[in-house]
């Protein structure tokens, strides 16, 4: 396995009036190429902020931020970012949502289409590819973002409380169909989220973060088998690792 | 069948459950607008009946209808549409490219600032004389006041649009590979179209509102020049013709407007 994003003693102060607030005091952390690590914490722990770190929309006040073994230093296609807002360009249709990131690389016309359409169909959105997003309801929205994430072809995901806004149904519907995906197709993926048992049931390792300053608190490796499915979700395994993530997270 | 015998004996309501308030609440406006618009002539009608010194609209009827024939509806129209276009387009673009620099570049913003925070306390019209004396009499400084109206009113709106655009969404383009030209042409200018679109409609009812006036003060055709000559002759019917054809004008093309504006933000949520 090799390293795929590399966290080297990274700080972020912000000033908020005449004192300074640490939302990530020296974090120091390796994710490895095709891992699924899942970022847990209360508010305030940074957890947020290293993502956008990470996603170049941030820069550290201190240490470094390493991808591929480069240092990050703007955003850029290669590292794909769903927010929980969705964030999908209002004016434009799914398909051309799914296809923005194509236009802006240059890509042909026609090959832009086959990409879309086939990103389209794996988030399930084919009968609304020419619907605008106000006609769709939270989930399909955030399903639409990610094949909009996915149709620049990332190597890495990262991934804003992308489910924090919609219903628990909808969720655990969106978590299967985002393992699916991952599992056919891949991919390092940074996923930030405030629900154990959902950082617990998506990743290979769930890191916990404390707050004041924002810090790495604990790893916990999940070794539970992918696919994961509904009777891993019921396992007592299941059951032992949330519990153990829910003590890191509520009693730090 | 509880769903049969809950359904109510209203005629048409055959499917209750589904939004049928709408067409029907539509309808009932309009109904009601053209009881008001007929109520309004009624009232007009009677008041100039009981002996104001007002022509009936049968009189303004006819009176439009001889400006009519005799082609100086046309001509004053023609000269007023005219000079509100030129005025209005040209203050609009204008807008549209400094609203836009001064909201993607702070050196534009505190270049422009100062001047249109100022001029936008004087009244168009208050430059009318200065223009007059600078620009002459002909059209420039006519089209030159309705052009500051409109600008003034539409400038604002832009940079307002432009500073609003959503962080996250400049932030997806950004995430996407998108670079700074891009981000402007396909993100920037689009979410703020609204914002645009309700300052132009501000701008042209300013635009109406200074052409009239502009025209009592110096022009030699136009419906504000026909009313204020037929003012020296107590014409009124002429007046009148002149301040319906004002209105109708004015109202068609804040419709027009309002229409192709509501074309290109169709994406929008309604709220």
């Amino acid at each position: 396995m090799t390293t795929k994003i590399s966290v080297r003693e990274v700080s972020r102060v912000f000033p908020v009036g005449r004192q300074d607030f640490t939302a990530l005091d020296r974090v120091s952390l390796d994710i490895a190429d095709n891992e699924f690590v899942t970022l847990v914490g209360p508010s305030g722990c940074g957890k947020s902020t290293l993502l956008n770190i990470l996603a170049g929309l941030d820069h550290p006040t201190a240490g470094t931020a390493l991808v591929d073994g480069r240092p990050v230093s703007g955003p850029g296609p290669e590292r794909g970012v769903i927010f929980q807002q969705y964030a999908l360009f209002p004016w434009l249709t799914v398909r051309q949502n799914v296809e923005f990131g194509l236009r802006t690389a240059g890509v042909g016309r026609r090959e832009r289409r086959e990409t879309a359409e086939h990103f389209i169909r794996l988030v399930g959105l084919e009968q609304f590819a020419d619907a605008l997003p106000k006609t769709l309801s939270g989930g399909m929205k955030q399903r639409c973002a990610i094949a909009r994430a996915y149709a620049v072809d990332p190597s890495i995901l990262l991934m804003d409380e992308p489910f924090g806004a919609l219903d628990a149904l909808t969720r655990v519907r969106l978590q299967e169909q985002l393992l699916a995906t991952w599992n056919a197709d891949r991919r390092t993926v940074v996923f930030v989220t405030h629900d154990v048992d959902e950082a617990v049931y998506l990743a290979n390792r769930v890191i916990v973060m404390a707050a004041r300053p924002g810090r790495v608190f604990e790893v916990v490796d999940v070794d539970l088998p992918y696919p994961r499915t509904e009777k891993i979700r019921l396992s007592p395994e299941f059951a032992a690792l949330r519990n153990r993530v829910w003590q890191a997270v509520y009693h730090q | 069948m509880a769903v049969l015998t809950d359904a109510p004996a209203r005629p048409g309501a055959q499917a209750p459950v589904r939004h049928t308030g709408r067409p029907d609440r539509r309808r009932t406006l309009l109904l009601l607008n053209l009881v008001s618009i007929a109520a309004g002539i009624g009232l007009w009608w009677g008041l100039a009946r009981a002996g104001l010194q007002f022509p009936t609209p049968a009189e303004v009827a006819a009176q439009a209808w001889t400006m009519a024939g005799d082609g100086t509806l046309l001509d004053d129209a023609t000269a007023s549409l005219g000079r509100v276009l030129a005025g209005f387009l040209l203050g609009s673009a204008a807008a549209v490219v400094v609203g836009f620099l001064m909201g993607w570049y702070t050196v534009a913003r505190g270049l422009f600032e100062p001047w249109i925070q100022f001029f936008r306390t004087i009244p168009p019209l208050a430059m009318l004389p200065l223009v007059l004396v600078l620009l002459g009499i002909d059209e420039t400084p006519k089209i030159f006041v309705i052009f500051l109206a409109a600008f003034l009113a539409c400038v604002i709106s832009t940079y307002q649009g432009v500073v609003s655009v959503e962080r996250t969404l400049i932030a997806a383009a950004q995430v996407l590979g998108a670079k700074d030209g891009t981000i402007f042409a396909r993100v920037v200018v689009p979410a703020s179209t609204p914002f645009i679109l309700v300052g132009m409609r501000v701008g042209l009812g300013s635009a109406w509102a200074t052409l009239v006036a502009a025209e009592l003060l110096a022009a030699q055709e136009g419906l504000g020049h026909r009313m204020q000559s037929a003012q020296l002759y107590y014409d009124l019917p002429t007046i009148f013709v002149g301040i319906i054809s004002i209105g109708v004008l004015g109202l068609l093309m804040d419709r027009l407007l309002q229409l192709a504006g509501s074309r290109v933000t169709r994406w929008q949520e309604q709220r």
